[in-house]
């Protein structure tokens, strides 16, 4: 039973990393319809840059924080200005091969700099966030992660449904012409919806890096995992990106505790494939229907 | 341009056994998207040779309609017959392959391609060669290639698109495009030719000759027709029966004049004024 | 007597024959004799081993870009397994011809098969799945394949790969790069003209019609999901045979290079050469396999200067960083690719001195 209950833990603190790396991939797809393969790398983007902060620029873990989502921000306002902005319109294969190049350049680029090893942040979070219960072993991180998603959580609910740019960003998302023609500034919602899904990839970026240490290639790769996530949440909807989330990261753990190791890293996929064939818009996403 | 104009040759059956019949038989169809009924017990026959036109409002459930025949929604209740065969919710191109061709409201053609492209497109159920002949292109296959092409050039000239043939078609004014739609799905060689608003956007001129083409496929060569449309005079002018929809139920049927005097009608265009 | 025609100014046809032709001219039809004639005559006689070892190399990927074109660029399907794909189809030759003896003639057209049954069978959601949902199950394919591959270790070894001996044909052994080279270039000079007769014909007009809007094709009687499942077999047909060539040409098979990278690799030149262009493919199989091998010397160079050989530069992320500005340049730059590069500048050249 025990086994179970850290099984069980372990898999829905996960998947919450999961569903909060998912939330900017569920972000840039809600405004601008654009699948980010490039994910990954600004999960992985957000860390160093943190990393750097502190260890390069000797900065406090606050300042340099905020200093990380400030730069995330400007970053993905970049992205969108000079590489998605011209592609406005065009086909699908071209805008997911862009993100595909961007992730590419993002990567070589950080194994330039950083190289390909494991690094680690300095200890920092206080004690008093880990939680003994029992069996239950909750570590400081992973209570953090639990604040900060909320946090992120709550007020991505309140932007969207009360702040104008939230409600210009769902008009862009529903229909880009009647948007436009309704004077809503699309350029700047797509810029604006990228720069905070940067923001928020930056910081789950530093959340996973905190837990596992930072490494190019596993953070990329959980760039991949946040599509069994969002399929099964549902696209375009953020809060099932955090309920997806919990559901691979838990599967994936019985997977791993139960069956065999080896297949944890595919169950994801294997749902994922089920999921499109059964329900292809998820468990929260919106169903479009066709006209002819 | 006036070039020759013959009877093209997809009107004459290419098997003098098997005539093109279309009887299409319409029973108690409804359609439902959630709670909205689109489509309430409708009833509708058209027989071989006729043009008939469906009216109504908008939203009255016509272009539904038209989407259940050509197999695009499927229906919830109610059976169509084609022939006498039961065709309900049958994929669309296998409605295709029985003799149902369709134009589309919004025209639906390939910008990208010529109009020659197009109408070849329409040819593909007409092509029978297989995959393995053609990969080596064979003579077989650039025959019947070019037997294709003979097809489509009397339509062509039919049409009197001949000096497009090559073009575009995204380039096209929005009146020829409508011809060239009309085009593809003659070139499917239906039984049952059904258009979608073929006059919608289009100027006088560009009226007065689809309506040609209309009257003269019909009259002439006996194509089947069913036609959806909201310009009266045309629709009063070309088509011997009428069928009125409104809010997803048959209102009335007949010939144009019972159908113009018909106070039902005229209620569901002009509203309820009380006086009538 | 034929009557040659070279640069005509107008449209001269007298038959639809000779608008069904590849060519429009003669004049390419003679270059194209000529280039066949120095690819097969000259070319392996004169190159160098290493440069024959990057012939071939571009030979095999470009049946496989070729086969990914059909269903990216003339479909309009966007798969991220094609990777997997070509892997199976080298572990279908390699099996075939260790623990069944298949010989090679007869092996290499069935991975091919093999590869397209695959192919069809994650070609299945196609069938309800559009554009981008369709990508991310082909991802799901992509990954599922991979670890299939690894982890059957009945079949494939796992990791350690399967050893394939030299194959024969008739009796004449093909060892070297020479040998090789006429063997992947008969394969690859058949399987385009095999590619461009089938997009001349109702198939390839098919593949177009649910490429640019499917309603309206199946409004033409095709039938939607038949065809995209065709379009997937036919394309992963061309990636087992291009994984078999290079099983063969390789030795042995282990599943490290068929993964979700290889994929990405394969769009980037499709999107480079050409989308929906047919030689396109074979240009952007050129662009990447010489990108790589010019990254890979000039690291090499790098390497040997004493300054830089202390800064950990490998070709990894060099590589990397180049690759994705390459397919970032082309997208925002010249979307139709270097086919349509090719096509600016010949008819620059033929209309000189006319700027149109």
């Amino acid at each position: 039973m025990s086994f179970f209950l850290q099984l069980l833990i372990n898999g829905l603190s996960i998947g919450f990393l999961y569903g909060l790396s998912a939330m900017g991939f569920v972000m840039i797809f809600k405004s601008s319809s654009v699948l980010n393969f490039a994910h990954g790398e600004l999960l992985a983007l957000g860390a160093f840059f943190f990393l750097a902060m502190i260890t390069w620029a000797q900065l406090p873990i606050a300042v340099a924080f905020l200093v990380t989502l400030v730069g995330c921000f400007i970053l993905g306002f970049f992205i969108e200005r000079f590489f998605l902005r011209p592609l406005i319109g065009e086909h699908l294969i071209y805008v997911i091969m862009l993100t595909v190049g961007l992730a590419s350049m993002f990567k070589g680029i950080m194994l330039l700099v950083w190289g390909g090893n494991l690094q680690t942040y300095p200890e920092f979070l206080p004690k008093f966030l880990s939680i003994q219960w029992d069996v239950i072993n909750i570590p400081p991180v992973y209570s953090a992660a639990i604040i900060i998603g909320m946090i992120f959580l709550i007020l991505f609910g309140i932007f969207f449904k009360y702040s104008s740019q939230g409600i210009f960003m769902r008009s862009v998302a529903d229909n880009q012409k009647a948007a436009l023609s309704l004077g809503v500034h699309v350029q700047r919602v797509f810029a604006l919806s990228w720069a905070i899904a940067a923001l928020v990839a930056g910081m789950s970026g530093i959340v996973l890096g905190v837990i596992n240490g930072i490494n190019v290639h596993d953070l990329s790769a959980i760039g991949l995992k946040v599509f069994p996530v969002v399929i099964l949440g549902g696209l375009d909807s953020i809060g099932g990106a955090i309920i997806g989330g919990l559901i691979i990261g838990v599967l994936e753990t019985f997977t791993g505790g139960y069956l065999s190791p080896s297949l944890r890293d595919v169950v994801p996929y294997i749902i994922l494939v089920f999921i499109l064939m059964v329900k292809p818009y998820g468990l929260f996403g919106l169903k479009e229907i066709e006209r002819v | 341009m006036k070039a020759y104009r013959g009877k093209p040759s997809i009107f004459k059956s290419n098997n003098p056994d098997e005539k093109k019949v279309a009887d299409l038989e319409v029973r108690n169809l409804s359609l439902n998207f959630g709670g909205v009924k689109a489509l309430n017990d409708v009833t509708i026959s058209v027989h071989n040779g006729e043009l008939v036109a469906i009216i109504g409002p908008n939203g009255a459930g016509k272009t539904s309609l038209l989407n259940c025949i050509t197999g695009f929604y499927k229906s919830q209740k109610g059976r169509i017959f084609f022939n006498g065969k039961d065709i309900t919710n049958l994929p669309p191109h296998h409605l295709v392959r029985i003799g149902i061709g369709r134009t589309f409201q919004n025209i639906e053609l390939f910008p990208g391609m010529t109009v020659l492209s197009n109408l070849l497109l329409a040819r593909h159920n007409h092509c029978k060669y297989r995959i393995s002949p053609a990969s080596l292109f064979l003579s077989s296959v650039r025959e019947e290639e070019i037997r294709h092409r003979r097809v489509l050039e009397e339509l062509i000239d039919f049409l009197e698109i001949q000096a497009i043939r090559k073009k575009k078609v995204g380039s096209l004014p929005y009146g020829l495009m409508k011809r060239v739609e009309l085009g593809r799905a003659l070139a499917l060689e239906p039984a049952l030719l059904i258009l979608d608003e073929p006059f919608a956007g289009m100027n006088l001129e560009e009226k007065e000759d689809m309506v040609r083409f209309l009257t003269e496929m019909n009259q002439a060569w006996g194509q089947t027709m069913i036609l959806v449309e909201h310009d009266m005079s045309i629709v009063m002018s070309i088509s011997k029966r009428i069928v009125v929809l409104n809010f997803g139920e048959k209102l009335a049927e007949g010939a144009p004049d019972e159908v113009r005097d018909n106070i039902e009608v005229i209620k569901a265009y002009l509203g309820d004024t009380g006086r009538v | 007597m034929k009557k040659f025609r070279f640069h005509p100014c107008g449209n001269y046809h007298e038959r639809y024959s000779q608008e069904l032709t590849i060519f429009e001219t003669d004049f390419g039809r003679f270059w194209l004799c000529i280039g066949i004639l120095f690819l097969f005559f000259v070319l392996p006689f004169v190159s160098s081993p290493y440069f024959l070892y990057v012939l071939n190399t571009i030979g095999i990927i470009s049946i496989a870009a070729i086969g990914l074109n059909i269903l990216i660029g003339f479909t309009g399907q966007i798969s991220l397994g094609h990777g997997a794909f070509i892997g199976v189809g080298a572990y279908a030759a390699a099996i075939l011809a260790t623990s069944l003896g298949v010989p090679f003639l007869l092996s290499i057209p069935l991975a091919g098969l093999i590869s397209a049954l695959v192919g069809m069978i994650f070609g299945i959601p196609s069938g309800r799945l559009k554009g981008l949902y369709l990508t991310i199950a082909t991802l799901a394919g992509q990954i599922i394949i991979e670890y299939v591959l690894i982890h059957w270790e009945s079949l494939t070894k796992g990791t350690m790969g399967i050893t394939i001996p030299r194959p024969n044909i008739f009796g004449f052994k093909l060892d070297n790069d020479q040998s090789f080279f006429f063997v992947i270039f008969s394969c690859l000079v058949s399987m385009t003209w095999i590619a461009t007769n089938v997009m001349r014909t109702k198939f390839g007009r098919a593949f177009i019609a649910i490429r640019d809007n499917d309603r309206a094709a199946e409004g033409m009687g095709i039938p939607i999901f038949g065809y995209k499942l065709l379009s997937f077999g036919i394309s992963s047909f061309y990636a087992g045979v291009a994984g078999a060539l290079w099983a063969y040409y390789m030795i042995s098979v282990t599943s490290e290079p068929f993964n979700l990278g290889l994929s990405v690799e394969y769009i980037a030149m499709v999107i480079i050469g050409g989308l929906g262009s047919i030689t396109g493919s074979i240009y952007g199989a050129i662009f990447i396999t010489f990108l790589n091998e010019i990254l890979r010397i000039l690291t090499d160079i790098l390497m040997n200067v004493g300054v830089f050989a202390n800064a950990g530069l490998n070709v990894a992320p060099l590589r990397e960083f180049f690759f994705g500005m390459a397919i970032i340049m082309f997208i925002l730059f010249e979307p139709r690719g270097l086919a349509e590069v090719w096509r600016i500048i010949r008819s620059h050249f033929r209309l000189w001195p006319f700027p149109y």
